[in-house]
């Protein structure tokens, strides 16, 4: 399934990167925010919504280690910031799609409004397809339910595709096999 | 005939080449990708529980609204009831108001383009901005949408620098991604400035009290997050039962609407969330009826409600990708469009637009809602005729075909003095005066010297077992004889005596498609009276059109007028009818008729004929025919697309039809086949005729005109 997973994300322009361990994936993580010149100014911040995956991890010494970083997730940071991490649900193999319940409006500001858009699932979180969600996912549980497909992209002008519009630029999805999720 | 108005604003989208060429492009490349975005699905089966959710839905419209309402409630969302388009603009103009809302930013809603909600809220001072880049894009230009899901498609990059520019007060290039960059950064300070954000709505889940909301650029997310104030406007007609029921729909839409496997961004909302302070939403959800509820209770137009809006309809339209949505709907553009415009505005207003539709089918074949979009807009014709009663030239025309002593009579007439206009060589090239528009871009026929009635008389036929009827239709009749001398010739090949009830006549069909349904019933009851007054094993057509009328639209129009006691009679005729091709090759199935061995006969090119494919369903038989024969064939590009003919369509829109000719003349040529061959008359009388217009050297055949010599 994961195959079928990062074929169809990859056809929308995701970038899927697939981990053992909770370890690697934080080295990548932390690599990207490297790469991506994340500092404590206007526009190079991070942020990073509190979820399973950062259970145990020193968020102290990371904010430390990027100075742009921060798990305080507000609208003005949010909007500054180049990279917003959140941890999604699920994932749907046959449209490469990563799910999430954003009921916390902190969900969708890290989600939307950075630049990239760092999406980590646990691989044991992909189901098969949109049908399996819904069956999976009910509103009761679940006040904002986001489906993302790739980056945010238009193709209004002259049917030419242009990626980034209004939400991010780049999704960048982590998959990570020995992740216990909260689902 | 279509105003003078009208008919200019045809003129005009027809003589832009950046619509057409838009349009054409997307349309073209659009049939390929959707096939591959539905590759390893059973589309017959969604589209069938689209067609069976949605079909519900609208028969219990009144009860789901009340479920929703209920849901939503509980979940903390506001729900209004809206009637008319005025209680929607009261209701948001009155909340806008009361809490001080000054900017609005909105999330593509048609329903709200529908009922012109931006106009309103401006001149109540209210700062409205579009954030779909395409309906902003209209927005700066004070446009309104020509696409459904591509509003600005009739733009050039040029336009949309220019607009940009004035708008940002600084010189801008042409360069596409520059220019999305600026739209992200201007709208995003709309976003994070608005006091209420504006949405519609994909689907509203009735058991849950949730609004689904489809985008690609993520607009709709913003909209509903950033602003304390979310305002969803929702037609009756997004109203689905289930939570479970939004999956098909979700599946097909981006599929049949862009191509897609799923749009970039799909949010599932179900009732307020909090905003980023820590305050709760106040969301507002207007559930808009403006005639949905009357459309519901009317027995045919239900079925429009099935809709799903993913306007595949206008993206496989011959007519539209010529003239775009600024003549082909307003707001609700394209084939659906048309009959939206008949409801949500008025019959009146459908009036020129319901005159485009050239009937070939396509629309029906790809819509995920099963609407039968073409008989939609016929019975939108119907009743306008019925109010508003025929045209006088039209009904002069008709009087006369429906009186086939003088309708045949007139046509032998014309096959006499036709030589004073011009005819030789089988074709009228010229056609004098106000005529001359008709044949100014394709030879017409020449009425032949002898009809077929006459023809038949002198054919001598063996004493053979069974019988099958000819019907022969107008076309065969009196323009080419030489067909049905051909089908005579193989059915008695098979076995078969042909008879040729002489008191056949037109199949109705160009009175159907003017709504003059009347006039068509009369052409029924005439036809069923000749075709069944003998015991014959078949009744065969080799025109499709004809074959359609005598398999499905006698019934239907007799049902439509409620003429009941002529059903029986009607569907033992439907039962008895076949088409030529099918007929054929059922016949050299059974090994009734054999080919000569080892014909190597050369390439050739197939044109799928609409009424053929779509509504006989009959799209393998000719090429199995044809390739059992010895016939290579060769297919073309858009092999099915319609060839312009549309019976007297190409005499009211020669304008429209000229260019859908030029496109199938160029895909035949691009074959390099010697040879086209089709299956209707009308077809052949449309090619053949702008082949030779053309100058290509390329024969264009009737079917049954190939297969008698290669039988052994």
């Amino acid at each position: 399934m994961f195959d079928l997973f990062k074929a169809r994300a990859e056809a929308v322009s995701a970038e899927v990167h697939r981990f053992a361990a909770k370890g690697e994936a934080m080295e990548f993580i932390k690599e990207t925010f490297r790469k991506e010149a994340i500092a404590d100014a206007p526009q190079s911040y991070a942020v990073w919504t509190d979820c399973p995956f950062l259970v145990g991890e020193d968020k102290d010494a990371l904010a430390k280690e990027f100075p742009g970083l921060a798990f305080d997730v507000t609208r003005d940071r949010s909007e500054q910031a180049k990279i917003g991490v959140t941890q999604m649900h699920w994932g749907l193999a046959n449209t490469g799609s990563v799910c999430q319940n954003s009921s916390d409006p902190k969900e969708r500001l890290a989600s939307m409004l950075p630049i990239i858009h760092v999406a980590i699932i646990g691989t044991g979180q992909i189901l098969p397809d949109l049908p399996a969600l819904l069956e999976t996912v009910h509103p009761k549980d679940c006040a904002y339910l986001a489906i993302i497909s790739g980056p945010s992209r238009t193709a209004d002008i002259e049917r030419v595709l242009t990626i980034g519009v209004h939400g991010p630029k780049r999704l960048i999805v982590v998959c990570v096999d020995d992740l216990g999720g909260n689902n | 005939m279509a105003n003078t108005e009208f008919k200019q604003s045809v003129d005009k989208a027809l003589h832009n080449s950046n619509l057409s060429g838009a349009l054409g492009r997307f349309s073209e490349a659009y049939a390929t990708a959707r096939v591959k975005a539905y590759e390893g699905i059973d589309f017959e089966q969604l589209r069938e529980r689209i067609a069976a959710i949605k079909g519900y839905a609208a028969e219990h419209q009144n009860e789901l609204a009340e479920q929703f309402t209920k849901a939503a409630t509980a979940r903390g969302a506001k729900v209004f009831r809206a009637n008319s388009p005025k209680e929607v603009k009261d209701y948001i103009a009155n909340l806008c108001r009361e809490k001080g809302v000054k900017r609005i930013v909105k999330s593509k809603s048609m329903a709200s383009e529908e009922i012109h909600l931006n106009d309103h809220l401006v001149k109540q001072g209210i700062q409205v901005n579009e954030t779909d880049l395409g309906e902003w894009i209209i927005q700066l230009a004070g446009q309104t949408p020509s696409h459904m899901v591509m509003p600005a498609i009739h733009m050039t990059r040029d336009e949309v620098a220019d607009l940009f520019s004035k708008e940002i007060n600084e010189r801008l290039t042409n360069d596409i991604p520059k220019l999305v960059e600026v739209a992200r950064k201007e709208l995003r300070e709309k976003f994070l400035q608005a006091d209420m954000g504006i949405s519609g709505g994909n689907m509203a889940i009735a058991e849950t009290g949730t609004i689904a909301l489809v985008t690609n650029e993520g607009n709709a997310r913003l909209t509903t997050s950033l602003p304390k104030i979310h305002v969803a406007i929702v037609g009756l007609e997004k109203l689905v039962p289930t939570w479970a029921d939004a999956a098909p729909i979700l599946v097909a839409l981006p599929k049949s609407a862009t191509s897609q496997q799923l749009t970039s961004y799909v949010s599932l909302i179900t009732g307020p969330t909090p905003n980023d302070d820590g305050s709760m939403k106040d969301m507002h959800i207007i559930l808009m009826d403006n005639k949905r509820s009357e459309m519901a209770a009317d027995p045919i137009f239900k079925q429009a409600l099935q809709c799903i809006r993913c306007a595949s309809c206008l993206n496989v339209c011959p007519v539209y990708r010529l003239v775009g949505g600024h003549v082909f709907g307003k707001v609700y553009t394209g084939g659906i469009g048309t009959i939206l415009t008949a409801w949500f505005d008025e019959l009146k207003k459908s009036e020129d637009i319901q005159g485009l539709c050239i009937q070939c089918g396509n629309c029906k074949q790809v819509c995920p809602g099963k609407i039968d979009i073409p008989a939609l807009i016929l019975e939108i014709r119907r009743r306008l005729v019925k109010e508003q009663g025929q045209g006088v030239v039209q009904k002069a025309i008709f009087s006369v075909v429906n009186n086939r002593p003088l309708f045949h009579a007139m046509l032998r007439t014309a096959s006499k003095t036709q030589g004073l206009v011009g005819a030789k060589e089988g074709f009228i090239r010229h056609l004098p005066l106000f005529l001359s528009g008709l044949a100014d871009f394709r030879s017409l026929p020449a009425i032949a010297d002898k009809p077929f009635r006459d023809v038949f008389d002198t054919i001598k036929q063996p004493v053979l077992p069974k019988k099958v009827a000819f019907y022969a239709g107008c076309l065969i009749d009196f323009a080419y004889p030489g067909m049905g001398e051909k089908l005579v010739s193989i059915m008695n090949k098979a076995g078969y005596n042909v008879t040729f009830p002489k008191g056949q006549t037109c199949c109705g069909a160009p009175a159907r498609y003017n709504g003059a349904y009347e006039v068509a019933a009369g052409n029924a009851t005439d036809n069923i009276k000749a075709l069944l007054e003998e015991d014959v094993d078949y009744v065969i057509s080799a025109c499709p059109t004809c074959t359609g009328a005598l398999k499905h639209e006698f019934i239907d129009v007799y049902e439509s007028l409620g003429k009941r006691d002529m059903l029986p009679k009607a569907r033992r005729l439907a039962t008895k009818t076949m088409d030529f091709s099918s007929f054929v090759k059922q016949l050299v199935d059974e090994g009734k008729l054999t080919f000569k061995e080892g014909q190597s006969l050369g390439r050739i090119t197939y044109h799928d004929s609409c009424h053929l494919k779509r509504t006989l369903h009959a799209e393998k038989e000719p090429r199995e025919l044809l390739t059992q024969a010895g016939y290579q064939i060769d297919e073309m590009f858009e092999c099915d697309m319609c060839c312009g003919m549309g019976g007297s369509y190409s005499l009211k829109f020669p304008e429209i039809s000229k260019p859908i000719l030029t496109r199938k003349l160029s895909n035949i040529k691009a074959t390099g086949a010697p040879m086209v061959a089709m299956d209707c008359p009308g077809c052949v009388m449309q090619i053949k005729g702008g082949l030779d217009k053309d100058g290509a050297k390329i024969t264009v055949k009737h079917t049954v005109e190939l297969i008698d010599d290669l039988l052994s």
